[in-house]
């Protein structure tokens, strides 16, 4: 994964440095892919497909993702579950704006991809015109077992995201609300 | 059907009843001039026994052949006697420019139908409130008229600032 930025010319110190750092990225990015807390904002009816999800019969709390925080200052993925129209667009913003990074957005279904055929006056046509998505999950609604694909999709994404330790970074500059509703 | 409604309308305010007519399901409905919709609605609370407001919508014409384009809109109204276990509808025809006196001092529920009409048809309510119910006070437009675009968008909406909620020392509502 490191191969993108490694110099040509290594020194032994380098070496030694990438190949720790290559480590504890794939440490952290295991620890992070298997300990999701997730913030399931649900609206419409994709919310009882994620009430099966989360139950007995398909279980998410197997694939690590256990612990629904009903606060967004404690969760780290967002579930955007079901239709959001443009009255609800800001809270959504709001809500994922809360949230600490290091964060991820699940998209659970069509209406919260693309509006789904909520083709009208209403309905925010897909939530990626407010936040960024890292998984779209298709579907009206989603079988669970689709939703546990997207799932598995995402923890692929975070387990080969290069993370560091120790390494400032500037925090990511995402577009605020209000340059996106001037335009 | 029953038509005890409109017979007790038509015998007592006969000026309000401008027409009446049977649907093709055989119910029985009464057009009411505007300016009587009050009277009526008195009428049929406290001396008929309607005493339950059903609901309230609106019919955009525009789609009509021409003729009928004329007034533009009707509203309808619907209201139920419980002791008799029978309906009364009320159709009244306005154009853009009209109003219609406000029920809502006679029915309390009618507050929110005038409300969501007013919304989204853009029919006015002579002394009711003129404020949206279901979509938000920046929307433009009245989006069930028929000339309304199919595919209009509108812009977002920022954040509207919460007074009753605390964000902390020096703020108010949303911050910039």
């Amino acid at each position: 994964m490191s191969d993108d930025i490694a110099p040509i010319i290594t020194t032994r110190k380098d070496e030694a440095t990438g190949f720790l750092q290559n480590m504890i990225s794939k440490g952290l990015g295991w620890a992070r892919k298997y300990s999701l807390f997730t913030y399931p904002y649900a609206t419409a009816c994709c919310g009882m497909e994620y009430m099966s999800v989360a139950a007995g019969r398909y279980d998410i709390s197997r694939f690590g993702a256990e612990f629904p925080r009903f606060s967004p200052r404690q969760a780290d993925l967002l579930l955007v579950v079901g239709t959001i129209n443009l009255k609800q667009a800001p809270i959504l913003k709001r809500v994922f704006e809360q949230m600490a990074e290091p964060k991820w957005v699940i998209a659970f279904g069509v209406c919260a991809s693309s509006g789904g055929f909520y083709d009208n006056y209403a309905v925010l046509q897909g939530i990626d015109r407010i936040i960024p998505v890292d998984v779209y999950i298709p579907g009206c609604p989603p079988r669970p077992e689709q939703v546990l694909d997207g799932l598995m999709l995402l923890q692929d994404k975070i387990q080969n995201q290069r993370h560091y330790l120790g390494n400032k970074q500037p925090i990511p500059e995402r577009p605020g609300y209000r340059d996106l509703a001037a335009k | 059907m029953s038509t005890f409604a409109l017979d007790q309308i038509q015998a007592q305010l006969p000026q309000a009843l401008v027409e009446r007519y049977k649907d093709r399901a055989g119910e029985a409905w009464g057009v009411i001039a505007r300016e009587h919709i009050v009277e009526v609605a008195k009428l049929l609370k406290e001396k008929l026994g309607f005493r339950l407001f059903i609901s309230m919508d609106a019919v955009d014409r525009l789609h009509l052949p021409p003729e009928e384009q004329d007034p533009r809109f009707e509203v309808v109204y619907f209201l139920k006697n419980i002791e008799r276990n029978e309906h009364a509808r009320l159709k009244v025809r306005v154009n853009e420019d009209q109003d219609i006196p406000t029920i809502a001092k006679v029915f309390q529920g009618a507050d929110w139908a005038e409300r969501f009409v007013w919304d989204f048809y853009g029919v006015v309510f002579a002394g009711g409130q003129k404020r949206r119910i279901l979509m938000y006070e920046e929307f433009i437009g009245h989006p069930l008229r028929k000339d309304y675009p199919l595919r209009g968008r509108q812009n977002l909406i920022p954040e509207r600032p919460i007074q009753d909620i605390f964000r902390g020392p020096g703020t108010n509502g949303v911050q910039d």
